[in-house]
């Protein structure tokens, strides 16, 4: 079964006066329980593509079903709860918010959910406990190390047991060891609780621990790979 | 139930403590202006506070029809024996009426340290006057003796005048008048005159006619009839008010003036806390634009970004209300001492800090958080996600 459908996809960024094209009549199906790496030269669209399976950007047109859903036709508003409920996000620069400790930053999209306080503080806990910062929780991300902080937004993307996971270079700020670490965890994720996830990655290293890899060239897609 | 899922109130608290410097500039402009928008609620309270003291709603005051002050009014001998007989008017153990006839006239006097003669109000009474004021207490050297050249001035006048210390004696009416006694008026107008033996003032400034008679009644209760008995006899072309409402009248223009002059001082400073509430705010937006960015796409809505910048503005607006409370509040130990320009005489009062002007500072407050961060929180609620992703 496919978790996600692209079919037709097309899109292009205005800058200036000028229409850029950038994914054009893109298909592409991502089956349930995927590890997909993506790949491809910088400005190829890799990052695109991942923002509009993540319901954050909205393509020109073509439909982009997940779940069998098609996110394109959700509203503003619509989107958001579905984003919240569906999609866990793993950033390049981790992006946790400074002013709140890792348990605050795992919880935060708990607050989205209907859980109580101690339902919040218990996955919260385990979660932050399957990526090994148990002892870590009352920390800021100013006091984690890189690695630690990608650790802590892992934790943040799994916690409200999304569809999908998307992942942009998640290990390119790391060095080698906290990036193994990283890609360790993701694996996990994906064969021990069954997520589906997108990681894009110029990292030849990185991508060795998806299911599939796939390579975009000017927005393209031009081979696949198992 | 949750309206709206909102930011926690933690992460605005967290961010306007981070920046701390920012925080208590900003704070602190806020705070300047909610001090003076304080200090003039502050002073008009203090002085209705004043105005009411001075009075007492058991006491009608009676005045020639349409004089807004006693200084202006006129009440002759025959009009103020005739109030004496009206129903309601209380009267003592062998059955007098307590009523009081008097004369109030302005003379100048220096006040101390100064060159510049200030107007001083001297009240001619008979020693009955201080009976029926029971907030007016002796509280130095004793009240004056009934045909002496004999007065007492109230504290506000001990501490703005030179001269009248207890045996010594002010020059006004072509006489010397000594003083024998200090009183207490609890801070209402009275405090600011000097008290003397009716006839023997009448006398001194030449005058046939009182300024004002002050009818004690047997309660509060009984003002509308004493009121209809007025009205009813064609020879008792006067105005009755209780003290209370005739004291707050004769501040009215002050207290329109204390107002405006707030109101605009306020607006004018204002202007200027917003835009810098608006300048931190917009700074705040710029800086954490990534946060935003993955806010949204971790499902918080348009709606919650918005709430949560215009939270921190209010915040920091309160943060700094609440300083300017504090300072304002240590107005109180100071008294102003001032022309009251309905009167033309003197009129001490301090500030008044009550629960009201505090809640309607802290509206203000808020409000001009609200304001000031309202274009920034809306950038930052318009936001595109991916743009705001691929902020530094
Ligand atoms: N918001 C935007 N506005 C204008 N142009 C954009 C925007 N986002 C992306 N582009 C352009 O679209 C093209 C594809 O960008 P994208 O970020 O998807 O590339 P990428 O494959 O992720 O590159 P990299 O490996 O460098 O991250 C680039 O030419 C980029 O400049
Ligand atoms: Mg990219």
């Amino acid at each position: 079964m496919n978790l996600v459908e692209i079919a037709h996809l097309t899109k292009s960024y205005r800058r200036g006066g000028q229409v850029v094209p950038v994914l054009m009549d893109l298909s592409l199906e991502i089956p349930q329980g995927d590890f997909l790496g993506l790949m491809g030269p910088s400005g190829s669209g890799k990052s695109t593509l991942l923002n509009l399976i993540a319901g954050i950007d909205k393509p020109d047109s073509g439909t982009l079903l997940v779940g069998g859903e098609d996110i394109t036709k959700l509203g503003e508003a619509d989107l958001a709860d579905w984003r919240a409920s569906n999609v866990g996000f793993i950033f390049q620069f981790y992006n946790l918010m400074p002013v709140l400790s890792a348990f605050e930053n795992v919880e935060l999209p708990l607050l989205l959910t209907s859980l109580t306080k101690r339902d919040r503080r218990e996955r919260v806990e385990t979660a932050l406990e399957l990526v090994g910062l148990a002892d870590r929780m009352e920390h800021y991300p100013n006091e984690l190390s890189g690695g630690q902080q990608q650790r802590v937004a892992i934790a943040r993307a799994f916690i409200t047991d999304p569809a999908i996971i998307v992942a942009d270079e998640p290990t390119g700020d790391l060095d080698r060891k906290s990036a193994e670490e990283i890609l360790g965890l993701m694996r996990r994720l994906n064969s021990e609780l069954g997520k589906t996830i997108v990681m894009v990655t110029h990292d030849p290293h990185a991508v060795g621990s998806a299911k599939h890899v796939t390579h975009l060239e000017k927005g393209e897609l031009v081979r696949s790979q198992t | 139930m949750r309206l709206l899922p909102n930011v926690p109130v933690s992460y605005v608290f967290r961010n306007i403590w981070t920046r701390k410097l920012t925080t208590a500039l900003t704070a602190g402009g806020m705070a300047l202006v909610v001090f003076v928008f304080a200090a003039v609620l502050m002073l008009d309270a203090g002085l209705k506070k004043t105005a009411v003291s001075t009075g007492s709603a058991e006491n009608a005051i009676l005045l020639r029809q349409s004089a807004q002050t006693e200084i202006q009014s006129g009440v002759s001998r025959d009009q103020a024996s005739l109030i004496e007989t009206l129903p309601g008017v209380a009267r003592g153990n062998g059955g007098e009426p307590q009523v009081t006839k008097e004369t109030v006239v302005l003379t100048a006097q220096n006040k101390r340290g100064t060159t510049k003669p200030a107007n001083l109000v001297v009240r001619g009474m008979p020693q009955l006057g201080l009976a029926i004021r029971p907030q007016v207490k002796i509280v130095d050297g004793r009240l004056f003796k009934p045909g002496s050249s004999e007065i007492v001035v109230g504290l506000g006048v001990v501490n703005a005048f030179d001269g009248v210390a207890i045996g010594q004696s002010l020059r006004f009416a072509g006489r010397e008048w000594t003083i024998v006694g200090h009183f207490d008026a609890k801070k209402s107008g009275y405090d600011s005159e000097v008290w003397g033996d009716v006839e023997q003032m009448m006398q001194a400034f030449r005058r046939t006619a009182y300024s004002s008679v002050i009818a004690h009644l047997e309660d509060a209760g009984r003002f509308e009839t004493f009121k209809a008995a007025i009205a009813a006899d064609q020879r008792l072309a006067l105005d009755v008010k209780q003290e209370p409402a005739f004291y707050e009248e004769q501040t009215k223009a002050l207290s329109g003036f204390l107002f405006w002059l707030g109101l605009a001082l306020s607006i004018i400073f204002s202007v200027g806390a917003m835009i810098g509430a608006m300048i931190t705010m917009y700074a705040s937006v710029a800086n954490r634009t990534r946060e935003i960015g993955t806010l949204r796409a971790l499902g918080f809505r348009r709606r919650s970004i918005l709430v949560a910048f215009l939270l921190e503005s209010m915040l920091l607006a309160l943060l700094g209300g609440l300083v300017g409370l504090f300072f304002a509040s240590f107005l109180q130990v100071f008294t102003i001492t001032t022309m009251n320009f309905t009167a033309f005489s003197q009129l001490a009062f301090g500030f008044d800090l009550t629960a009201r002007i505090v809640l309607n500072t802290l509206i203000f407050a808020a409000v001009m958080g609200f304001v000031g961060g309202f274009l920034p929180s809306v950038q930052a609620s318009r936001l595109e996600i991916v743009d705001s992703l691929r902020a530094a």
